[in-house]
């Protein structure tokens, strides 16, 4: 739930990045931190164990700078991976404004993005949030490893789409970042579905990490206008 | 928007909390009141001006509300209405407001706990009805940007996230 502060004149978005142990979510908020300008981010929190795996919950403000007099801000959060810290992951849903999901692309991770997909779902749905109706978007991280799965094959499983029924909206929409693709297409039954978008990435040497966040953030400031 | 609840403070809601929160420092003793939204950002602070970054402490005072009214649920209790942390010189105290809101009091040894709880407890009431009938008057309507904010946030983004 973004927040306009007209008293402070602020505006606060909340972004969350879930998705199954290990997958590079933590990885995806420290290079943003190395990278972007010192001036525009606060802080970065993490709540890890002592072996740095996420215990609670990463965070991270990264400031937009004021825009027609409102100070903007992004708060960027990862969850842990681990489904026996399911508590912690569906407090930070609380509020959210746009969601990246990073997925391990090794198949040996397949059952486990699985997993943390249909809990992300889940988690949504205890909230009150439909996910297919807030900014929402799929990363397909360590493109890099030999054991990364197909595209296609990660796409298939983790992005089937869901069935679009506002009949004003049953129209083709291009992928605007993959080339003859779409978000907004019919199967071979004549149904029409809406996919998630998504991006490849290599999140430790930072590859497709701001791509992911350009486009979840641009997406979540449409939701506002 | 799918249910999550935008909501926006207008500067007349702000004043009149800011006055609510003054009061109860100067009758407490205490030295700093922030209001801290349940999804961690800070909603108006009053006193002497925090030392630490208020985004830092906003999303840790949610976070930890948010993990004790879990353990209230474990125990059996609806929620912990409140929770007490207590440091060699600096302690603080938190408060539920309206189910939305965190109140959090900054004190030290100029005064004491009794004292604060005694004075928190009118000023949880005054606060709870200001956000109640905020809530209820903006009736869930997301708060809107005008067109050229979204232009220009664009751009913005661009140039921060662009490498
Ligand atoms: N090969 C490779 N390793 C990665 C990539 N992204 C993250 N990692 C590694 O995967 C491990 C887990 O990453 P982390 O960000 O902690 O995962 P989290 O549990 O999702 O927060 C770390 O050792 C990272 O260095 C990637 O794109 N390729
Ligand atoms: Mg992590």
């Amino acid at each position: 739930m973004s927040m306009i502060n007209y008293a402070s004149r602020e505006i606060n978005c909340k972004l969350v990045y879930y998705g199954p142990g290990l997958g590079g979510k933590t990885t995806n908020l420290e290079h943003v931190y190395n990278k972007v300008a010192p001036g525009a981010k606060g802080k970065m929190i993490s709540l890890a164990t002592e072996t740095e795996r996420t215990l609670f919950f990463d965070f991270l403000p990264v400031d937009l700078g004021t825009i027609r007099g409102f100070k903007t801000r992004f708060h960027l959060y990862t969850v842990p991976g681990q489904v026996y810290y399911n508590a912690s992951r569906k407090l930070i849903l609380k509020g959210v404004d746009g969601v990246v999901f990073v997925a391990d692309s090794q198949i040996e991770r397949m059952e486990a993005n699985i997993e943390a997909m249909q809990n992300l779902y889940d988690n949504m749905a205890e909230h009150g949030y439909d996910l297919t109706r807030i900014p929402f978007i799929i990363q397909y991280n360590k493109r890099d490893l030999p054991n990364a799965a197909s595209i296609a094959d990660l796409q298939a499983a983790l992005n089937p789409g869901w069935p679009v029924e506002d009949a004003a909206r049953q129209r083709p929409l291009a992928d605007p970042y993959h080339e003859g693709e779409f978000l907004v297409g019919r199967t071979q039954d004549g149904e029409w579905i809406e996919r998630a978008t998504y991006f490849e990435a290599v999140a430790v040497n930072g590859e497709g990490v701001f791509d992911t966040l350009k486009a979840v953030s641009k997406l979540v400031l449409k939701t506002l206008g | 928007m799918s249910g999550a609840s935008s909501w926006s403070l207008a500067e007349a809601d702000h004043d009149k909390i800011v006055v609510l929160l003054t009061a109860f420092l100067r009758e407490s003793n205490a030295r700093t009141a922030l209001l801290v939204d349940r999804t961690g950002q800070m909603v108006a602070t009053a006193g002497e001006p925090p030392e630490f970054d208020p985004t830092t402490f906003a999303s840790l005072a949610a976070a930890d509300f948010s993990a004790n009214d879990q353990l209230a649920r474990l125990i059996g209790e609806p929620e912990f209405g409140s929770l007490f942390h207590q440091g060699e010189t600096a302690s603080m105290y938190l408060a539920d407001i309206a189910r939305r809101v965190i109140l959090v009091v900054l004190f030290d040894t100029r005064t004491t706990l009794g004292l604060v709880k005694l004075r928190v407890r009118g000023t949880v009431g005054d606060l709870s009805k200001v956000f109640t009938e905020m809530f209820a008057r903006d009736g869930g309507v997301a708060p809107r940007v005008e067109q050229d904010f979204l232009g220009d946030a664009e751009d913005e983004i661009d140039k921060l996230f662009g490498e």
